[in-house]
């Protein structure tokens, strides 16, 4: 018999917030966390405009070889599983004692592999390069570490699928315990900020250039938005057997009942409505819902032209007129890229855990195809039961989910 | 360079980078029992000396030394040869 899975901890460390605390109040006030980085401007890139997020230092913390391993992404990516952990109650002697897998999405380590190449090219000798280089460079950077690091012995590899890394992770964490293979897996989606990871997205003229004016330049949905605003941090969710919850006592957040996914089958980076319409349907269809049983949307739309259109024009074709409140929270936080996925949910549950939606900033004139949507402008206090989560990427990987409020048996 | 300042600038380095406990730094002391140096951190100490004292260290000419006054010996007959 399949398992129920529920969400027993979070964690979150983001431009908007470094604590589930803070982002709640960013996520209600709908604060940006979108700046400059003037070091952009100097390099080439074509627009300067980024998240801004401060690095963890974890010296002192951590020790010195479970510390150099982490890249960026990693230590971003730790802080927020200390907290999710932590929410969880779950220690370290619980970690040594029980099998907890990690399953997290993750698509780049650009700073670790570019700082090593560089040392390589200047020094013509690899041995210079360190010990920790590799650990860092490589893709499954956060799950080796994050393993280590939390003494983890359950299932243990990164997802890596563009943008919908993060929200893949989930889905496959909730397969894993739902099939009855693991009672305890700690997901999510961790995402570099530095500028070396995003050069060659600048690159396809995706960001947008809004300069003047950084805290209006995400504005998905919106009839004037001219591109994505990259961003980072990384966000841990624990996933938990329901009955394993109930019986060591866990305070269950909230429900996984539906994974959908997809693939467009078209252009590299060019979206299409039917593969994001097909993964809500069977995330809908898996969770045995239909469409009048969504409260909120969490939409992926990350304020470029093509991708929020052919994201309106799916949820539209699957709701209709009866289409549930809609905010996309890339409008405060920019585009968390392989982190979104994950960050979102989190970002959501937070929302239902306090009966509101956060607000689609910057949403001020829709165009014919956001028109026909229920985009909540402004923050909404209101009961949400269930609520759906969207996640694109680059290849036309589509990922969608569906979180409850728990009923206990 | 004396043997003072190659002793302060190893000792130096293994509290700082290596994070040694400082009070396990002797001359007598063995770089795994005592110093917990595993072979990872022996690939960071590559990087270190070459930074600090300007020359690569060679694992074929390391292979005898095991204890951290060993060591001195060694940086001290490399600088030395110079």
């Amino acid at each position: 018999m399949a398992k129920r899975v529920v969400i027993t901890g979070m964690g979150i460390y983001s431009c908007i917030g470094k604590n589930l605390n803070d982002v709640k109040e960013s996520l209600y006030l709908g604060k940006s966390g979108i700046g400059i980085d003037e070091v952009r401007k100097e390099i080439g890139f074509r627009s300067p405009l980024t998240g801004i997020l401060e690095i963890p230092q974890l010296k002192g913390k951590l020790d010195r070889r479970m510390r150099t391993g982490l890249a960026e992404e990693g230590e971003f990516a730790y802080m927020a599983t200390l907290e999710a952990f932590e929410n969880a109650g779950i220690d370290i002697e619980y970690l040594e004692k029980n099998e907890v897998g990690i399953l997290y999405g993750n698509d780049s380590s650009a700073k670790a592999v570019i700082e090593a190449n560089n040392i390589i090219e200047e020094k013509r000798d690899t041995t210079l390069l360190g010990s920790s280089a590799i650990f860092q460079a490589m893709n499954s950077t956060v799950t080796m570490n994050l393993a280590v690091i939390f003494k983890l012995k359950g299932i243990n590899f990164t997802i890596s699928a563009a943008c919908a890394s993060g929200s893949h992770a989930i889905g496959l964490g909730y397969m894993f315990i739902k099939n009855g293979l693991q009672n305890m897996i700690l997901c999510g989606g961790a995402q570099e900020i530095n500028f070396y990871s995003m050069g060659s997205f600048d690159a396809l003229s995706a960001f947008s250039v809004r300069v003047d004016e950084p805290t209006k330049a995400s504005r998905p949905f919106d009839r004037d938005r001219d591109g994505l605003v990259p961003s980072g941090g990384a966000a841990s969710l624990i996933l938990e057997d329901y009955d394993h919850a109930i019986e060591r006592g866990a305070n269950i957040i909230a429900e996984v009942v539906g994974y959908g996914f997809s693939s467009n089958g078209g252009h590299i980076s060019q979206p299409n409505d039917h593969g994001s319409y097909t993964a809500m349907l069977r995330a809908m269809e898996d969770a045995g819902m239909k469409p009048s049983d969504i409260d909120y949307i969490n939409a992926h739309a990350t304020s470029t032209p093509l991708g929020d259109q052919y994201e309106a024009m799916a949820i539209n074709k699957v709701y209709g007129e009866k289409c549930p409140l809609v905010s996309s929270t890339k409008s405060m936080t920019g585009h968390e890229c392989w982190m979104a996925g994950a960050s979102e949910v989190v970002y959501s549950t937070i929302m239902m855990q306090n009966s509101f939606v956060a607000p689609n900033i910057n949403f001020e004139n829709p165009d014919e195809h956001s028109a026909k949507l229920n985009i909540a402008t402004k923050t909404i206090d209101k009961n949400i039961d269930v609520f759906l989560s969207n996640s694109f990427g680059f290849g036309g990987t589509n990922s969608a989910l569906v979180v409850k409020k728990t009923k206990t048996k | 360079m004396s043997r003072e300042e190659i002793i302060k600038i190893t000792n130096d380095f293994l509290v700082e980078e290596i994070e040694v406990d400082p009070g396990v730094i002797n001359a007598n002391a063995s770089f795994k029992d005592d110093l917990g140096i595993d072979s990872l951190d022996f690939v960071d100490i590559v990087v270190i000396v070459e930074k600090k004292f300007g020359f690569k260290i060679k694992a074929e000419e390391m292979s005898g030394v095991t204890t951290l006054g060993g060591f001195y010996d060694y940086i001290e007959s490399k600088m030395n040869n110079r």
